[in-house]
């Protein structure tokens, strides 16, 4: 088995294992966020839950955090490999005729979601980190009330930080929008080829980057709750 | 039809090529491709300069042996076909074409257009045939019952010709529709069964100590396989290396 993850096909099955593992973390993710539309009590409630949680924190997100790596890492293997695997360019390509510009730019379409990732991570993460794990407070309150719903919507004030992400959601879905079925070729599996897949992600890869679309415009456009 | 034609020239796989324009005149519309070529040589010829050499053989469609990367597309903007069968009908007067080598850090230039693919012939020999038993007591292969759509399914995966289109269309220079056709049309059949786990195992093995890219399943080379040959291939030669490696 170890054999099969250092071949060329194993190592995209490998791929297509975290990215299905990464698609389930965005629907877990979008189920929590979406709540601050409509209540923040729920919201502040999930969000403790998942902040402070033994399971979700040292179970469930090390493996995500793996995840996550792997794909970014197995990915930019993959790439160089297949640059290396090219040799001289051609004068003139007309990728156009027969692939689309999803499937040809993933790797551009990640670079912009590594760098959200990053933004991402010191927008919220890492003070999460530092409040929860450096200063020692796991309750989660500040002032007397719970603290997320707060932070999020202040992290939502401005506009640029809004801009950036609404910019890296669309990527997504293009990466989406070409990663969902790939996987399933990539672990062996025809399904992606056949429409009712090809409808439910192009469903995925639109409906999640838009749900994450519009908490982040929603809660610009509602600084004051 | 007048023609302006870009291609590149290269003396040997250690020299340096480069993209040469020359010009054709009086292309009849009905001529194939290679035809238009060999006009253009005749002309080379008869000016004392070295003609462009290119790869071709049955001129029917079925050798694999017609490599070009024309205006961009692995045997031209045509579907379905060779270099061979690609007609001057798909092009109009005065126009550029460009015409490049299949390329792919597993397919080197010898000359001009002409690109070893020598590498596909050893996957091959890595696994893609069946051991039969030729001392005379050999069972008809018609006694054996497969199913039709088996059947169908092996045959339409053997109809790949190995011309490496799909090497030079991707831009990962993978080369998994090949190899996927040629471990599907064993995998299909129980004649591959008794060697299918080695088979995947070594060619795909091989495929990768070649130089050739990762699949990312961006369709390209279904698309320009003059054979039509399908993305399921690919599918299926991941799953027999799951398979295999379990």
């Amino acid at each position: 088995m170890a054999g099969f993850f250092k071949s060329s096909v194993g190592r995209k099955v490998a791929m297509a294992l975290s990215a299905f593992f990464l698609m389930f973390f965005l629907i877990i993710h979008l189920a929590v966020n979406i709540t601050s539309l409509f209540s923040a009590d729920l919201f502040n409630e999930l969000s403790h839950f998942m902040g402070t949680n033994p399971l979700v924190q040292f179970a469930l997100q090390p493996v995500l955090i793996f995840g996550v790596v792997f794909h970014f890492v197995m990915g930019f293997i993959l790439e160089l490999q297949n640059k290396k695997a090219n040799g001289v360019s051609y004068a003139r390509n007309n990728g156009s005729a027969n692939s689309s510009w999803m499937s040809r730019n993933m790797i551009y379409s990640g670079l912009v979601i590594l760098a959200f990732i990053v933004l991402h991570f010191i927008d919220f993460w890492f003070p999460e980190l530092n409040v929860k794990y450096i200063q020692g407070d796991m309750s989660g309150m500040h002032n007397g009330e719970y603290r997320y719903f707060h932070e999020l919507v202040e992290k939502f004030h401005n506009p640029l930080r809004v801009g950036a992400y609404v910019i890296s959601f669309v990527l997504l879905g293009l990466h989406l929008a070409h990663g969902f079925t790939s996987a399933f070729q990539s672990m062996g599996s025809t399904a992606g080829r056949q429409k009712t897949m090809q409808q439910i992600g192009k469903a995925y890869s639109i409906l999640i980057p838009l749900g994450f679309i519009i908490i982040a415009v929603y809660h610009h456009l509602n600084p004051h709750h | 039809m007048n023609l302006t034609l870009k291609i590149w020239r290269q003396k040997d796989s250690s020299s340096k090529g480069q993209m040469v324009d020359y010009k054709v005149t009086e292309i009849s519309e009905h001529m194939s491709f290679l035809e238009m070529m060999d006009v253009l040589n005749e002309q080379l010829v008869v000016k004392g300069e070295e003609p462009v050499a290119f790869d071709h053989d049955c001129r029917e469609g079925i050798c694999g042996m017609c490599s070009m990367y024309i205006n961009g597309e692995a045997h031209g903007p045509d579907r379905g076909i060779t270099t061979c069968q690609l007609h001057m009908r798909m092009f109009n007067d005065g126009d550029t074409i460009t015409i490049e080598p299949f390329r792919a850090a597993a397919f080197p230039v010898i000359k001009d257009l002409v690109v070893d693919r020598s590498a596909f012939d050893r996957i091959q020999h890595a696994g893609g045939y069946i051991s039969v038993n030729t001392s005379g007591n050999t069972q008809d292969a018609n006694a054996i019952p497969i199913s039709k759509h088996a059947a169908d399914e092996a045959m339409d995966a053997a109809t790949c010709i190995g011309c490496g289109a799909c090497v030079a269309t991707c831009k990962n220079s993978s080369a998994m529709l090949f190899v996927g056709a040629k471990v599907s049309q064993y995998a299909l059949l129980p004649q591959g069964q008794v060697e299918a786990a080695d088979r995947v195992k070594n060619m795909v093995a091989q495929m990768d100590l070649e130089g050739f890219g990762n699949c990312t399943n961006t369709g390209a080379c279904e698309v320009e396989c003059p054979k039509g040959i399908s993305l399921d291939n690919i599918a299926r030669m991941n799953r027999e290396l799951l398979k295999a490696s379990i």
